[in-house]
């Protein structure tokens, strides 16, 4: 929690909030949500259905948030393109199209429905969809020799955390026994914001680097 | 199967993810050149080698730590341990990724003999903030 608080102030202090609205907005959403789940985790217990609804929606809908965070990105990295239009005309035509596979995955029972099954496999899907775009938008990078160091960092820091997070669900689903995830989110919670404070902390709006030294074989 | 598919793209997308992001970072201080004074300490001539990683990370450890270059050195660690087992499975099998692990571990070493200019210059600069006071 403090982690995002310390990535919004300093976005406010280096006057980069507005810049990166999308990753900012992220950031006070999880805030909120953990609030949210605190509260009905105080009044309802750990066992509750009250707590698991709140708390698979609303990483659902951090799940979405995230995903606007990407595509904020994206439009930045193809805005000089002239392409940040068709960018976000794909990602909402993508966000609309996994929404209805995961309902259409957990429709087949109807007593997968009446539970969080959809919040669950819209999580995962999303996660996958995230970081499939991430992998595209870091090729993006490449291919458009993009310098901007803040941009790379952060696409790169989205793109470890998307593909833990992806895997770690995909894990549960493999050996639901293994609670990996009640584990790794606190981690993997912490990362994101931290990684992006020390970007925007660190890091002018001009600084630029090589990202095509950044790849393990040379291009 | 899906759920399958879906944890080996994002095992191997990871460790892409994460190789780039640690030479982001040690790309970042690629620019700062060593003080003299770092040079001294660390025994680095001119530019650090490889195996000057593990010595600069002990002298860090002797000097009082900033608490934003924290996370990154544990980054650039967990990159570095990484690298020293990607150089002993392929000491042998491929000179050439030998080669790259060891450019690596320089650049790890490199960076953190920035981050230890970087605190002896804060740790300088709160000894003269305590001398006024």
């Amino acid at each position: 929690m403090s982690a995002g608080v310390c990535f919004v102030s300093i976005s406010f202090i280096r006057g980069s909030f507005l810049k990166y609205f999308f990753l900012n907005l992220y950031v006070v959403l999880s805030l909120l949500a953990d609030l949210l789940r605190q509260y009905v985790l105080n009044y309802h217990g750990v066992d509750s259905k009250q707590y698991l609804y709140a708390y698979y929606y609303t990483d659902c809908l951090l799940t979405v948030a995230l995903f606007v965070a990407v595509i904020s990105l994206a439009s930045r990295v193809f805005a000089e393109l002239h392409l940040a239009r068709y960018v976000r005309v794909v990602a909402v035509l993508l966000l609309l199209g996994t929404a209805g596979f995961s309902y259409a995955v957990v429709a087949q029972s109807t007593e997968r429905l009446a539970t969080v099954s959809f919040a669950l496999e819209l999580s995962q899907n999303l996660y996958f969809v995230g970081l499939v775009l991430t992998y595209l938008l870091w090729g993006a990078v490449l291919k458009l020799h993009e310098t901007r160091t803040r941009l790379v960092q952060m696409v790169l820091a989205l793109g470890l955390y998307f593909s833990a997070y992806a895997g770690s669900y995909a894990l549960v689903n493999l050996a639901p026994k293994y609670g990996v995830v009640q584990y790794l989110a606190p981690v993997l919670g912490c990362f994101l914001p931290i990684s992006w404070s020390l970007t925007i902390w660190r890091h002018d709006e001009g600084a630029r680097l090589t990202p095509a030294r950044l790849v393990a074989v040379p291009r | 199967m899906m759920a399958a598919f879906i944890l080996a793209f994002s095992l191997l997308t990871m460790l892409m993810f994460f190789v780039s992001y640690c030479r982001s970072l040690t790309a970042s201080s690629m620019h700062t050149s060593l003080s003299e004074e770092v040079l001294d300490v660390t025994g680095i001539h001119a530019k650090a080698s490889a195996n000057d990683y593990t010595r600069v990370v002990q002298i860090l450890q002797l000097c009082p730590e900033r608490p934003e270059d924290r996370s990154n050195l544990q980054i650039v660690d967990a990159y570095y341990s990484l690298l020293n087992l990607v150089e002993r499975v392929f000491v042998k099998l491929s000179p050439a990724v030998r080669n790259w692990a060891q450019e690596e571990r320089a650049g790890c070493a490199h960076y953190a003999a920035v981050a230890l200019g970087r605190r002896i210059a804060f740790n300088r600069e709160m000894l003269a903030e305590q001398a006024e006071l």
